[in-house]
């Protein structure tokens, strides 16, 4: 991360978010920061101030509001004089059960985890095409690489956003324009408390953010983190479906 | 806010036990928790030794997730941040050299800089400066400190001053602090020069103590706890002072190395301390002394260059005994305690002699006072350690001192009201909601007697 970078993250305050905004920040990056949380928002600039940033500017926003999405991506790419990074995080992690039997849980979870990041990517994507520079970096998840009976719902969005990234990342090649999909295992985070966290294959936010601001400068277009689970998906893609599905996964 | 069962340990391994945990995220959803009925033991990064931040089978409050700096001014110092914020973390953002090499520094740096800021106020630990500058919550400016009845208060020397007080070493007992503003120190070098000194005998410890005194800042000394005799009390003196326009950078976040396992049995025995031991005290070869200027990392947080060290113990884990006795006995006792335990033969490698100094500490329950501290882990060897460690209970006691409640396991109901004889003021401050096995254990709470 070069000092005074500019960085627009969307879904700031999620853990993964704001743990890559505080490396950012002690690296002197210009952040705007896009959250639905206003007072989570202040307390997170509050305290990428602290920690060295140039310039933090923050706005409230629903992501849930498709048109107020190209508005988003019109701040972003001109609230700091350009743009650098676009960091998309925001999501949910649904409960599969509910979404089984609750079809407008259903496609909320989708709207939230594919169809808006989607959007948003594209948005983002017509400003920095012509510009022919930057970064886009999206978080999906390795829930994304199979379908599996446990949270096909929220596996579903995230696959069909990495799928999105991969024609994205092909459009914006002769541009120039980097398009990472950042596919983390299991984090330990607000969005996931209501799992039982620890053990190894549980990583920490900063981890995470370690690992993310690594790719972006290797300019990396799949990120598995930590890395481990590109081997443990490469084994649960290729299981065979009869014995897929006598599993629990 | 979901609590779990969730196992929570002490630094030194002998207790660890599930708890029903919660983890809240931010100051709102903390305070929330509190008053929304039951007791709890509040817990931040875990480096206690004993029992102070555990509740084994009841509550407990996590506040290593209110981790955000607040505010910070650059031309007084003054450190807003929430109170879960890591001492290694302001540090890293904070104590960086400017261009004459001086920088912004915390007044009062303890063994390991892992420890989260409510930690170092509930517990108002010391470091190497303590006859310089005191202890942690002499540099505390104010805290915000959340009660059960719902009352959020800014407590300071000028605000609510006794509840301040209470809460300068209280032990997590007096409320729950959601942030605090601490007084940094602008020191004209970040880097020190160092000079370790090794000396024969405890009397010359006294000696270079008293010499060293007055010029240089931080001080301490590494004692060979199994040499007797004649050797009795030798060791290594080491004082360190900030030198003018010496830059350093802020240690690493976290250690490079690290214990990845438990090993079967504990590591620290009596062949592995003695060849320690004797290796060590000759470190620094034919000249006996060695001067340096550098980074103040290594010497300030020896602890902290190998990650989950105490796994080095084995399953069985450590005591920690730390205890000051007054100045007037303090060579005698001190005397005398390194003779039991060289005569026990169960000490291990990491043996603090420190002099405290005359900057009053502000808490009711503070451990430092004016005198000599010795600090030292033993390998938990069940009754043996035990024993060991009620007869060295027994001599502080009897000398007029008292044991440090960060590093206790064991000390009796009695030992902790003689030591701290504010126990009675200070219980007129406890916020019923909250608990802990060693406020019940040392009958701080007196309706769970030990």
């Amino acid at each position: 991360m070069t000092s005074g970078s500019r960085i627009a993250i969307f879904g700031a305050t999620s853990d993964i978010a704001a743990a890559y905004a505080r490396r950012s920040a002690e690296g002197k990056a210009r952040l705007a920061l896009f959250a639905r949380d206003a007072a989570a928002l202040d307390a997170l600039k509050a305290d990428l101030v602290v920690r060295g940033a140039a310039e933090v500017q923050t706005f409230a926003a629903d992501f849930t509001d498709f048109s107020a999405l190209p508005g988003l991506a019109r701040t972003a790419l001109t609230a700091l004089g350009g743009l650098d990074v676009a960091l998309v995080a925001y999501g949910s992690l649904p409960d599969q059960k509910t979404l089984n039997t609750d079809p407008a849980a259903l496609r909320a979870a989708l709207d939230l985890n594919f169809t808006s990041p989607a959007m948003l990517a594209n948005l983002l994507a017509e400003g920095l095409e012509p510009a022919r520079a930057g970064a886009i970096a999206v978080i999906t998840s390795v829930a994304g690489d199979r379908g599996r009976q446990s949270n096909y719902g929220y596996g579903a969005a995230k696959g069909g956003l990495q799928t999105f990234l991969d024609g994205l990342r092909h459009r914006l090649a002769p541009a120039g324009v980097h398009v990472l999909d950042i596919r983390p295992g299991f984090v330990a985070t607000k969005m996931t408390a209501h799992l039982p966290q620890g053990g190894p294959l549980w990583a920490m936010p900063d981890k995470v953010a370690t690992d993310i601001a690594g790719a972006l400068r290797k300019r990396s277009a799949v990120l598995y983190t930590p890395w481990f689970w590109w081997g443990i998906m490469t084994i649960i893609r290729a299981v065979p479906r009869a014995v897929f599905h006598r599993t629990k996964l | 806010m979901s609590a779990r069962a969730t196992p929570y340990a002490s630094w030194g391994g002998v207790l660890r036990a599930p708890h029903i945990a919660c983890r809240p995220a931010t100051r709102a959803a903390a305070a929330e928790v509190l008053c929304g009925g039951g007791t709890m033991v509040l817990h931040g990064n875990g480096r206690s030794y004993g029992d102070v931040a555990l509740n084994p089978g009841g509550g407990l409050m996590d506040i290593t997730a209110l981790d955000r700096f607040i505010a910070f001014d650059p031309d007084t110092g003054l450190l807003t941040c929430e109170a879960g914020v890591k001492l290694s973390d302001i540090l890293e953002v904070l104590s960086r050299p400017q261009a004459d090499g001086g920088g912004w520094l915390l007044p009062v740096m303890p063994g390991t800089r892992f420890i989260t800021v409510a930690g170092a106020i509930a517990n108002d630990v010391h470091g190497k400066n303590a006859h310089h500058l005191g202890s942690f919550g002499n540099h505390v400016e104010q805290v915000e400190l959340v009660r059960s009845d719902g009352s959020r208060l800014t407590c300071s020397r000028t605000e609510h001053p006794d509840l301040f007080a209470a809460t300068l070493g209280g032990l997590g007992l007096t409320g729950l602090i959601l942030s605090a503003t601490l007084r940094l120190r602008r020191v004209p070098g970040l880097g020190i020069e160092s000079e370790d000194i090794r000396f024969g005998h405890l009397d010359d410890f006294f000696r270079l103590d008293a010499e060293s005194a007055d010029h240089w800042e931080y001080t301490a000394a590494w004692v060979d706890c199994l040499a007797s005799g004649a050797a009795l009390g030798r060791g290594i003196y080491s004082r360190g002072r900030h030198v003018p326009g010496v830059a350093c950078d802020p240690p690493a976040r976290a250690p490079r190395l690290s214990v990845p396992l438990t090993p079967p049995l504990s590591a620290v025995n009596g062949l592995s301390v003695r060849a320690f031991n004797a290796l060590y005290w000759r470190k620094l070869g034919g000249a006996g002394r060695r001067l340096s200027i550098g980074s103040y990392g290594p010497s300030f947080f020896p602890l902290d260059a190998i990650g989950q060290w105490p796994r080095l113990y084995g399953p069985r884990g450590f005591y920690q005994f730390q205890a000051v006795v007054p100045h007037a006995d303090g060579p005698a006792v001190t005397r005398e305690l390194l003779k039991t335990i060289a005569a026990s033969r169960q000490g291990s490698m990491l043996v603090v002699l420190k002099r405290f100094g005359t900057v009053e500490p502000e808490g009711l329950l503070s451990f430092p006072m004016p005198g000599i501290s010795l600090a030292l882990d033993f390998p938990n060897r069940g009754e043996a350690t035990l024993r060991l460690l009620g007869r060295l209970e027994s001599l502080v006691m009897e000398a007029g001192g008292r044991i440090y409640p960060a590093k206790d396991s064991c000390m009796r109901a009695e030992s902790f009201a003689q030591g701290y004889p504010a126990l009675d003021a200070f219980r007129a401050f406890i916020d019923p909601a909250l608990t802990s096995a060693f406020a019940r254990r040392v009958g701080i709470l007196k309706e769970f007697p030990a």
